[in-house]
C-alpha cells in the first residue's frame, strides 16, 4: 500500500524557464509531508511532478528522478496514466465532475478504467465516503448532484473520489484554502486518519495547519522572483517550527520574511 | 469631500436628508411610453404621414427626450443619463422585434389559409400551378432527408474536429484547420453547390439526386458545427479535466466520459442551430436535387424537392393560388425549425451540468 517517495536532482520547467531547481528529498511512508514557503516558490510544481500532472501544462517538462519504492516514475517505458493511478490528488479548488451525481463522482475513477461491478462499486463508494467522513451526510441522497453539496462537502468528495482508486500516495494541494475553518477542521481530522493507509503530501499556506497535521515539513523558498524555487529544508515538523537549522526558515516562520 | 451644512439645506434636491431625493413614481416610463405613442400617433395623422413606421420614429424620439426631460428635472442629471441608456436599450428591443413579429404575423396569416391535412399529405403531382390544391408533402420528405443525410455527415465529422482543435492539436496543422473552417464559414451556398455540381455529378457522373444536394449542405453545415463545438469544448474548466487525469483516467476517456458529457447541451444547441441554417438553404437544391412535383422517399436516386426549393418554384409562377401555397410551405419550414429548437432547448436542459439539489 503506502510507499515511500525518493526523489533526486529533480527540476521542472514551463517552456524556457526553470520553475524548481535540483530538489532531492524523501517522503517515508504513512507519514504526512507538507510543503511551506512564500507564493510562486514551486510548492506546487513540485508536487504535480509526483503524479506527473506537471507535464500536462502545455510547456512542461521535468528532469530528474523520482522513486516510488525503487521505481522511477519518469523512467522511458512509464505510463504516465497508471503513475496517476498510484499517486491520486486533491486539488486546491473543490473540483466535482458537474454532470455526475454524487455517487457517480467516487465512482468515476473506478468506472473510467473498467470496473464497473454493481456491487464492487457500491462498496468502494461507502467505504470511500466514510473514509472521508461524508458518508453519514450524503448517504441519503447519493444520487443528487455532486456539485450540490457545500464547499466542504465538495472538497471532502473529491477527497473520497480520489481515494476511491487505492492509491498508494495521495497529494493535497492547498485543499482547505478554500474553506472555512470548520471544513478545514473536518479535513485535518481526515487527514490524520488517512496517513495509516497512504503516504500523504500536502502543500499549504497555513503554517499552523502544517504544525498540525504533518509530520515532516519541507521549506521552499526563491531568491527572487523570475528564479527558481528550490528547497531549503526539510525536517521533522517539530523542528522546523522550534529550532531550524536555516535562518531563512526561522524568518518565514516567524513572519519576518520578505 | 465632507458634507456640510450649506449641502443639506440646499434646494429642492435633497428633501430628506442626504441618501434620499425625490425620485418619479415608478409606473413614469411607462406613462411616457403610452404618452410618446398617442402623441406620436397624432403627430403622424395630422401631418398625414402615410407609414406607420413614420409614426413609430417620431414616438420612439419623443419618448426617448421627454424620458430625459422629465427624469433631469425631477431627478437630476446622472439619472436623466441612466433613464436614456435605459429607454434607448429598450428601443433598440422594439426595433429588433418588429420585423421579427411582422414576419412571423404575415406566414401565419398567409399560410394558415392553406394548411390543412391535404396540403400537408399530397404532393403536386397532377395539380396544375395555377390551380389551388396540391400541397407539399414531396417537399417536406426531400427536406427532412436531405437535412438529415447531411446532419449525420457533418455532425460526427464537426464534433470531431472540434474536439481535435481543443484536445489535441497544436502547431501548424490546427492552425491550417482554424483557417480553412474560418474560409469555409464565408462560402456562399451556391458555391458549395457549384463545387458539388462540378466534382459529383459533371465529374463522377451520378445523376441529380436529393445525396447530391446533401454533400453541398454538408459543406455548409460542417464549419457552423466545429466552431459552436469549439466554443463549448473551451468553456468546459480545466480543473476537470485535469482531475481527471489525476484519477488514472486517460485522455480519451476523459474526452468521451467528462469533457463532452459536461458541454453536451452548447454542443446540441450549436448542431440545431447549424440544421436550422442549412434547412433554408435554397441555391444547392435548385443546382443539384433538381426539383420535383411528385414524391420521391428514394434521396439516392433521382430528383426531389425540398421546402425552400418549393416556396421557390411556386413564388415564381406568379398566382394566387401558387402564392398562398408559398406562404403555406414556408409557415411549415418555420415550424419545423422552431420545433427543432424547442427540443434541442429541452436535450440542453436535461443535460446541463447539475448545481441545485442540495
Amino acid at each position: 500500500m503506502a510507499k515511500r517517495i525518493d526523489v533526486s536532482g529533480l527540476s521542472a520547467f514551463y517552456g524556457g524557464f526553470r520553475a524548481i531547481d535540483d530538489i532531492s528529498m524523501t517522503v517515508e511512508p504513512r507519514t504526512v509531508t507538507a510543503f511551506i514557503g512564500p507564493s510562486g516558490c514551486g510548492k506546487s510544481t513540485f508536487l504535480r511532478t509526483l503524479n506527473r500532472m506537471h507535464e500536462v501544462t502545455p510547456g512542461g517538462r521535468v528532469e530528474g528522478k523520482v522513486l516510488l519504492d525503487d521505481e522511477n516514475l519518469y523512467g522511458s517505458d512509464v505510463d504516465p496514466v497508471s503513475v496517476r493511478r498510484t499517486v491520486g490528488m486533491v486539488f486546491q479548488r473543490p473540483n466535482p465532475f458537474p454532470t455526475m451525481s454524487i455517487y457517480d463522482n467516487v465512482a468515476a475513477g473506478l468506472r473510467l478504467n473498467g470496473r464497473r461491478r454493481k456491487q464492487e462499486l457500491d462498496e468502494i463508494v461507502e467505504k470511500s465516503l466514510t473514509g472521508a467522513n461524508l458518508w453519514n451526510e450524503v448517504k441519503d441522497r447519493l444520487g443528487k448532484p455532486g456539485a450540490g453539496l457545500s464547499g466542504g462537502q465538495q472538497q471532502r468528495l473529491c477527497i473520497a473520489r480520489a481515494i476511491a482508486v487505492e492509491p498508494d500516495v495521495l497529494l493535497m494541494d492547498e485543499p482547505c484554502s478554500a474553506l472555512d475553518p470548520i471544513s478545514t477542521l473536518a479535513i485535518e481530522d481526515l487527514i490524520g486518519g488517512l496517513k495509516e493507509r497512504f503516504t500523504i503530501v500536502i502543500v499549504t499556506h497555513n503554517m499552523q495547519q502544517a504544525a498540525r497535521v504533518s509530520d515532516r515539513t519541507a521549506f521552499f523558498n526563491l531568491a527572487a522572483v523570475g528564479q527558481p524555487g528550490k528547497l531549503i529544508e526539510i525536517d521533522e515538523t517539530e523542528r522546523i517550527f522550534s529550532n531550524p537549522s536555516v535562518q531563512a526558515t526561522e524568518d518565514y516562520i516567524s513572519g519576518r520574511f520578505g | 469631500m465632507s458634507h456640510t451644512a450649506s449641502d443639506l439645506t440646499a434646494p429642492q434636491a435633497r428633501p430628506q436628508g442626504r441618501l434620499a431625493q425625490r425620485r418619479l413614481p415608478r409606473w413614469t416610463p411607462l406613462a411616457i411610453a403610452v404618452g410618446a405613442v398617442l402623441a406620436g400617433a397624432g403627430i403622424g395623422a395630422g401631418a398625414g404621414l402615410g407609414s406607420h413606421v413614420q409614426w413609430g420614429l417620431i414616438a420612439l424620439i419623443l419618448f426617448v427626450a421627454a424620458n430625459y426631460t422629465l427624469t433631469r428635472a425631477v431627478e437630476g442629471r446622472r439619472q436623466a443619463k441612466d433613464r436614456v441608456a435605459t429607454s434607448l436599450v429598450y428601443a433598440c428591443f422594439v426595433l429588433a422585434i418588429v420585423p421579427l413579429y411582422s414576419l412571423i404575423e404575415t406566414t401565419v396569416a398567409k399560410g394558415v389559409k392553406v394548411l390543412n391535412g391535404t396540403f400537408l399529405s399530397h404532393s403536386m403531382s397532377g395539380v396544375l400551378g395555377t390551380q389551388p390544391g396540391g400541397g407539399i408533402y414531396h417537399a417536406i420528405i426531400g427536406t427532412l432527408e436531405q437535412v438529415g443525410i447531411a446532419t449525420v455527415i457533418a455532425v460526427p465529422i464537426g464534433v470531431f474536429t472540434a474536439v481535435y482543435l481543443v484536445e489535441y492539436g497544436k502547431g501548424a496543422l490546427a492552425k491550417a484547420i482554424t483557417f480553412f473552417v474560418d474560409v469555409m464559414t464565408g462560402i456562399p451556398s451556391i458555391v458549395a453547390g457549384l463545387f458539388v455540381l462540378s466534382f459529383w455529378i459533371l465529374i463522377l457522373g451520378f445523376g441529380f439526386s436529393g445525396f447530391a444536394g446533401s454533400l453541398a449542405l454538408t459543406i455548409l453545415m460542417m464549419p457552423i458545427v466545429v466552431r459552436s463545438t469549439e466554443e463549448m469544448l473551451r468553456l468546459v474548466p480545466n480543473e476537470l479535466r485535469e482531475a481527471s487525469y489525476a484519477l488514472g483516467v486517460p485522455k480519451w476517456r476523459t474526452i468521451v466520459s467528462i469533457v463532452v458529457p459536461t458541454s453536451i447541451g452548447g454542443i446540441i444547441t450549436g448542431v440545431v442551430l447549424a440544421i436550422a441554417r442549412i434547412a433554408g438553404e435554397t441555391a444547392p437544391v435548385l443546382l443539384l436535387v433538381f426539383g420535383s412535383q411528385v414524391i420521391n422517399n428514394d434521396p439516392f436516386n433521382g430528383p426531389q424537392s425540398s421546402l425552400p426549393f418549393y416556396i421557390y418554384e411556386q413564388y415564381n409562377l406568379g398566382n394566387t393560388a401558387s402564392y398562398d401555397r408559398a406562404w403555406g410551405a414556408a409557415l411549415v419550414l418555420i415550424i419545423l425549425v422552431m420545433i427543432l429548437n424547442l427540443i434541442a432547448r429541452g436535450i440542453a436542459r436535461r443535460q446541463a451540468p447539475k448545481t441545485s439539489g442540495r
